[in-house]
């Protein structure tokens, strides 16, 4: 088992027929994951082949719900394209809606949460600007690399994509059940929260690696939901410890104004909360490797 | 994007917010033609994209167009919290009879906008926030309906607006929030907010925060960026589509993937505690596809930099296999040079991840004497340092 994505997930891909939508659609397949099938509404009813493996193109995400039983949807459509296409997830109530796509606008991701919530949450957003999430050995939605780690029994939740891939890499010898990449811009839909919760409560994960980044609270909020609700030993890291104040770094998120959001801030709020903080990422798998050893 | 006071006033004025007349000038020259086209008492102002000019001395009092050409000449080219002044805005001056504060923003926590609101505006707003927090209301914005006239009182209540101004500040309310949609913002806000002796409530300044993301949306926003501001390699970078940040040490930092780089630089700065104090030089995050082209891109921008003495290239292989990103540094370096930009710095590079092995070996094939392969990312901090530091 692991979290929210399994080997019996049905996963389609908006934007399917696109560049990126493509490209990791075939790396999905390659990754053992049910991709059983796209929408695209100026290609429905036609079929895209990937290495062998006939997939239908449906023109909405209904649709597609309706004939194939897909449960997950990995949206790759572009910037300006992104809210409709998650809006349309959500109105077809697909359970678990992954939004890949990097540079949406601050208030069409507050729009389509608002609509989310509005509807009453019945799907689990993950991102957007984020790589997704893959529980290895099982299932992969998004663009995390499938072969850094076999299935194992770590839990990971992180802001940030390459990061997830150096911790699952420097982390190897022992597996993960899931990890969640849940992006770095300012409004997202799954939170840190909400992934260290569903670990807690996963009984194939025995510990968790939280990933986090300088801007926002999102991680001393964390703090608090651990200290309250985890009883899982916790490993965290938080990149951009010597970042100076002001600047932005990449991620929208990733930006620190004033004393509040600081890495240092961040680092002293979990470990209050009983995490084990390292300060590089070779550290933080040590501190894992001694607890799990 | 932040935008300069001025631009914020222009924008406010254009979704029919009450602002009061003004311009702005580059030159005490043009300070004073603003001066005498306002006519009577102006007030000059630095335009910086920092708090605290007041303090600072960045904002004076001037009776006419001489005064106002000399207020000009003072301030023009003044520091304040390391922002050279390049312009002024000049604006006519009110008689304040009240303060109050109004501003909507992102509340990342709730994953929503948030109003505050405060009848205690004015500089010292974040003492009052702090010490008297009651005295400053929050009310939370369903980003799916917006703030309309019901919500627009509901805030004047909240904040508790006194009566005889609570119809002009639903008004503004509303058509704030308008401008906050229509543009594409993540901060507006008006400290202070003012009552003048007339009776009338104007918007006496304006700090606004666009959202490049939404950039698609607004061709005209362009305009508004600052390139004065821009460091030159920031922009020569820009132009090359890399996400660079300047910054202030030795080591040249390429890498893929924000959250990767930031660290990088972190571990960096730890590695450098113990060769001289050397720190990273940039951020650069050439992203995922690491091509070649994007390699010598991103190579000819940080060599380019004449602070930098060594270059740490850190990458994990994630869907970019490790032996294409050894090509492209090979490639890189040879497209470099033939571009006449011979490099002589010292290139670190950490390969791990997808294909890291055979990255390793084109590597070592390639014998080049500049090039170091450190198989970890400390190891590779740690020798980037060195190096550093060696060519101080």
């Amino acid at each position: 088992m692991a979290i929210w994505l399994t080997k019996d997930s049905k996963v389609i891909v908006q934007g399917i027929t696109g560049g990126e939508g493509s490209k990791h659609t075939k790396r999905m397949l390659a990754a053992g994951t049910q991709v059983v099938g796209g929408v695209n509404p100026r290609k429905a009813g036609t079929k895209v082949d990937f290495d062998g493996t006939e997939l239908p193109v449906f023109a909405t995400v209904a649709e597609a719900i309706a004939a194939t039983g897909a449960d997950v949807s990995v949206i790759f459509v572009p910037p300006a394209f992104t809210k409709a296409a998650v809006v349309e997830a959500i109105d077809a109530e697909i359970p678990l809606a992954v939004v890949i796509t990097e540079g949406v606008p601050v208030q069409d991701s507050a729009a389509f949460w608002a609509y989310n919530v509005a509807k009453g949450e019945k799907t689990r957003i993950i991102g957007p600007n984020c790589p997704g999430i893959a529980s290895p050995g099982a299932s992969n939605a998004g663009i995390i690399p499938a072969d850094i780690t076999p299935q194992g029994r770590i839990g990971l939740v992180s802001k940030s994509g390459t990061l997830t891939y150096q911790l699952m890499y420097e982390l190897r010898e022992f597996g993960f059940s899931t990890a969640v990449g849940i992006g770095g811009d300012p409004i997202i839909g799954t939170t840190h929260i909400d992934a260290l919760k569903a670990f807690q409560e996963d009984p194939d994960t025995d510990a968790i690696v939280m990933i986090g980044e300088i801007g926002g609270d999102a991680e001393e909020r964390a703090a608090e939901f651990i200290k309250a609700n985890v009883t899982k030993p916790v490993v965290g890291y938080i990149a951009g410890f010597t970042a100076p104040p002001g600047k932005t770094m990449g991620h929208a998120g990733a930006i620190i104004s004033g004393s509040a959001g600081t890495a240092d801030a961040k680092k002293v709020a979990l470990e209050a909360a009983g995490v084990k903080v390292g300060k590089t990422p070779s550290e933080t798998a040590q501190l894992m490797r001694d607890i799990l050893s | 994007m932040d935008l300069f006071e001025y631009q914020g006033r222009d924008l406010f004025e254009r979704h029919g917010l009450p602002v009061l007349g003004g311009g702005v000038a580059e030159t005490p020259q043009e300070a004073r033609a603003i001066a005498e086209r306002l006519g009577g008492k102006v007030v000059v102002k630095a335009q910086v994209k920092v708090g605290g000019r007041g303090k600072a001395g960045g904002v004076k009092l001037a009776d006419g167009p001489d005064e106002a050409e000399a207020r000009a000449t003072d301030i023009l080219g003044m520091d304040i919290k390391g922002h050279t002044v390049h312009k002024v805005m000049l604006a006519e001056t009110a008689d304040i009879k009240e303060e109050y504060y109004f501003s909507y923003l992102l509340d990342r926590a709730n994953r929503t906008f948030l109003c505050i609101a405060s009848v205690a505006g004015g500089m010292e707003i974040e003492t009052v926030a702090e010490e008297d927090p009651e005295r400053v209301a929050k009310i939370a914005i369903d980003a799916s309906k917006g703030v309309d006239e019901a919500k627009a009182r509901e805030i004047v209540s909240a904040a508790k607006f006194p009566a005889e101004v609570a119809e002009q500040v639903v008004d503004i309310a509303v058509k704030l929030w308008a401008a906050f949609v229509a543009e594409d913002a993540t901060l507006v806000e008006v400290n202070p907010l003012a009552k003048v002796g007339d009776g009338r409530v104007l918007a006496l300044d304006a700090k606004v925060t666009l959202d490049e993301n939404a950039g698609f949306r607004h061709p005209d926003h362009e305009a508004l960026e600052d390139k004065s501001a821009v460091d030159p390699l920031e922009q020569a970078a820009k132009e090359k589509n890399l996400n660079y940040v300047k910054l202030d040490g030795e080591v040249g930092i390429i890498g893929n993937g924000a959250g990767l780089v930031m660290s990088t630089l972190d571990v960096v700065a730890y590695a450098g505690e113990k060769h001289g104090g050397v720190k990273p030089a940039n951020f650069l995050d050439i992203g995922g596809g690491a091509s070649a082209q994007v390699m010598a891109n991103g190579l000819e921008i940080v060599l380019g930099d004449p602070a930098v003495k060594s270059v740490f290239v850190n990458v994990f292989g994630g869907i970019t296999a490790c032996d294409a990103v050894a090509n492209g540094i090979i490639q890189a370096l040879a497209l470099l040079a033939e571009r006449g930009e011979q490099v002589t710095k010292p290139l670190v590079v950490r390969l791990d991840g997808n294909n890291a092995e055979a990255g390793r070996a084109i590597l070592d094939g390639a014998n080049n004497p500049l090039v170091t392969r450190v198989d970890t990312m400390d190891g590779a901090a740690e020798k980037a340092a060195e190096l550093a530091a060696a060519g101080k």
